[in-house]
């Protein structure tokens, strides 16, 4: 659990700093990527867990996830295209996908309940990390209002999100 | 506490002086940015409820005594009639933060 968190908190700093490694501020095409690849990697792990949990809450609780993050991914497509933008790929971007695929070959090793407990456990640490960048990086920097807006709403579901998980990993205990 | 009354029902209620009462009436909620509003609303049983979706997420208006249970599809507007009467609490299954009551007099 401590390690989960950790690692959890690393990616969390690591989003942050790799941003501030490159000296500037994420770019617009820059935060769409890591957006993105943030959506992305929630509906991977979503979908392992359909393949694993034989949990009510668990089950529901991903779909949940893949049917609100595929909503937001499709806007940020749907977005990037109006804007004429390409989504630039980016240290964040990379070590958020190395370490969501870490935890994916982590996660395909334990079975039923400690599967259900690992799964939500990360959900509850990784959406309060992508809350964080959110709040603290991606929408501060995002230079255009569609852009912004589109994450305002991105964290407030993603808040919604993080509280479910809360509520899901207590049920589980 | 003052009950806010949906325009369409004063308008049903001001119709009545000239029709007969039991017109049925059309209300509508709307679910915007993961809010529900009315947060309070009023019908009647047999009134209409227009369920309007402006979000880019699916939502339910589920009945916490399980009455009803209605989906809409995002950007989608869902239609529903009332049945039975009571001050119903409900909220959305997928965004359980989306909470609402809708009071149904006979």
């Amino acid at each position: 659990m401590f390690v989960r968190l950790s690692a959890a908190i690393a990616a969390m700093s690591l989003l942050s700093s790799a941003a501030l490694a490159q000296g500037a501020k994420p770019t617009d095409p820059q935060i769409a990527h890591i957006a993105y690849t943030a959506g992305v990697i929630d509906i991977a792990a979503a979908k392992q867990a359909l393949t694993k949990t034989g949990n009510k809450e668990v089950k529901a609780f991903a779909e949940d996830m893949v049917r609100d993050h595929e909503a937001v991914n499709k806007q940020a497509l749907d977005l990037v295209k109006k804007l004429k933008v390409t989504p630039e790929d980016n240290d964040t971007s990379r070590t958020l996908s190395k370490n969501a695929a870490d935890k994916l070959a982590e996660l395909a090793k334990l079975k039923d309940a400690e599967f259900d407990k690992a799964y939500v456990a990360n959900e509850v640490a990784y959406h309060k990390a992508v809350d964080s960048a959110l709040e603290t990086t991606l929408i501060p920097n995002s230079g255009n209002a569609e852009l912004k807006s589109l994450l305002q709403t991105g964290l407030k579901i993603f808040q919604g999100h993080e509280q479910h998980a809360e509520h899901v990993a207590a049920a589980l205990k | 506490m003052t009950p806010r009354w949906p325009l369409s029902i004063v308008a049903a209620l001001a119709l009545g002086v000239m029709s007969v009462s039991a017109h049925a009436a059309t209300i509508q909620i709307t679910m915007e940015n993961l809010v529900i509003s009315p947060a309070e609303a009023s019908a009647k049983v047999g009134d209409t409820v227009e369920w309007i979706n402006k979000d880019i997420f699916a939502h339910t208006a589920t009945a916490q005594n399980g009455d009803w249970d209605v989906t809409m599809p995002p950007k989608k507007t869902v239609t529903s009639v009332l049945k039975k009467a009571g001050i119903i609490e409900y909220y959305c299954r997928f965004h359980p933060n989306m909470k609402a009551t809708l009071t149904v007099t006979p």
